[in-house]
């Protein structure tokens, strides 16, 4: 007698291979988005704190769009729409697009506190010394400001690295998409679900234990 | 040497400076006296151009410092400035604190600026704390690393905007004698304070100011003694 034809299959070891490259794919979709959303953030929390009129009247609103609106709205808006102003993306560029700005939206009212936190007596002081408007930037306030607001800055990015899970709507096989895969194959939800979300811890843990361990430092 | 010409100061609508007419030579110490809000501390902005001026102008050897055309940031090497506030950089040991201006504004070696640190730390008294972070210094200790970090510039001149106003009492004494040192080494000094000892004993000249105008100016002896107004009295009276 034939076997019959099965479409279900239980899990094994190649499956924990595949969620573990999933894994990487979601570490890098991530550290890209993250690092290029840092930038753009800076830069932009700088231009918030300057205040002038045009940034205040332009940008922050703009950000405030991003900020708000679900990331997982603007994901799919964005893929859909972008063909029509002729960017053809493929769902990890568009990904990594929505996942920067929307990293940026959050960093740059970080960056603005951080700057914020310097204060003007220190600049002052700094500025007294001979230095330029950049030097003062570059060696007083990016290092004083960047330590204090550097702990809710790893709490953006950790929650964008969470976040990137919204990618697999677009058919990106990070690491939820690729639970989800399995979990259609095997039918074993929780045993898969429960691998997926240790990966994610075991992404973020490092990150956190890290940076607690950079926060000692400075505290000295 | 520093001329001031008639110099305007407004915040908005408030007038800080009425004309301030003051010329302070080469290895003068002048103390400023007066009640808070008096204009004291904006003067010594407007010095450096930490603030700008509406009317009139500074001169520091000859340069106008408001002007459009001056390198600010080069004049400004020139004088160096200790606030009431320490504003010792929390993420740089005493040494780098010292180290950082000179080696990124005067463009020298790494070496060099760290001799030159050690130098002007040992100097103020804090060769032993060359590599502690100024969170373990006392409040004093980051005061004289202020003026270590002004002095590491080679300023020909040092403004004070009540160096002592934020400290402990016990701790008063230790920043007063570093400029007493200075003092005794000819460094041109402009000491807002309200140390009236220091101001009666260190300068060679004590000028009183009282709602944004320079009531008075003369050697010590005669304002404390013989002060020609009424507010400059009134003053002494009370905080002696």
């Amino acid at each position: 007698m034939q076997p019959t034809v099965s479409f279900f299959s239980g899990f094994n070891i190649n499956d924990l291979w595949f969620l573990g490259e999933a894994a990487l794919r979601t570490l890098w979709i991530s550290v890209l988005s993250i690092s290029i959303g840092t930038v753009i953030g800076v830069v932009c929390g700088w231009l918030l704190y300057e205040g002038k009129l045009a940034a205040t009247l332009t940008l922050a609103p703009v950000l405030d769009i991003f900020r708000s609106v679900p990331l997982i709205i603007q994901l799919v808006l964005f893929y859909n729409f972008a063909p029509i102003v002729g960017l053809n993306l493929d769902p990890f560029a568009s990904g990594v697009v929505i996942l920067s700005i929307y990293t940026a939206a959050l960093v740059a009212n970080v960056a603005r506190g951080g700057i914020e936190a310097v204060g003007d007596p220190m600049r002052r002081a700094a500025r007294s010394l001979g230095m330029t408007y950049w030097q003062d930037l570059r060696y007083v306030v990016f290092p004083i400001g960047g330590r204090a607001v550097f702990p809710a800055w790893v709490g953006v990015a950790l929650g964008v690295m969470k976040d990137s899970a919204l990618v697999s709507v677009l058919g990106y096989v990070e690491l939820l998409k690729a639970s989800q895969i399995l979990i259609t194959r095997t039918q074993e939800p929780f045993l898969i679900l429960t691998i997926a979300g240790a990966f994610y811890f075991a992404l973020s843990y490092p990150i956190s234990r890290y940076s607690a361990s950079l926060e000692k430092r400075w505290a000295q | 040497m520093i001329e001031i010409r008639d110099l305007h100061k407004y915040f908005g609508s408030l007038h800080v400076l009425k004309g301030i007419d003051l010329d302070v030579q080469k290895g003068e110490v002048l103390s400023v006296i007066g009640a808070s809000g008096s204009g004291k501390s904006t003067l010594l902005y407007c010095i450096n151009g930490l603030e700008p001026i509406q009317q009139g102008s500074v001169r520091v050897d000859g340069i106008d410092v408001h002007a459009k055309g001056t390198d600010i940031n080069k004049l400004r090497t020139k004088l160096g400035m200790v606030f009431q506030q320490w504003n010792s950089f929390p993420h740089l040991t005493a040494l780098e604190n010292v180290a950082l201006a000179p080696k990124i504004v005067k463009g020298k070696s790494r070496d060099e600026a760290r001799d030159i640190a050690a130098k002007q730390l040992t100097h103020v008294g804090l060769g032993e704390k060359l590599n502690v972070f100024p969170s373990s210094l006392s409040g004093g200790q980051q005061q004289r690393l202020a003026i270590a970090r002004a002095l590491a510039m080679e300023p020909e001149y040092m403004l004070f905007d009540e160096a002592t106003s934020a400290l402990d009492p016990e701790l008063v004494g230790e920043v007063l004698d570093t400029m007493r040192l200075l003092a005794e080494e000819g460094m041109t000094m402009i000491c807002v304070t309200h140390e009236m000892g220091f101001a009666r004993d260190v300068s060679d000249r004590v000028a009183f100011f009282h709602q944004g105008v320079m009531e008075e100016i003369g050697p010590p002896a005669q304002i404390f003694s013989e002060a020609q107004s009424e507010h400059t009295r009134k003053f002494l009276a009370n905080v002696r």
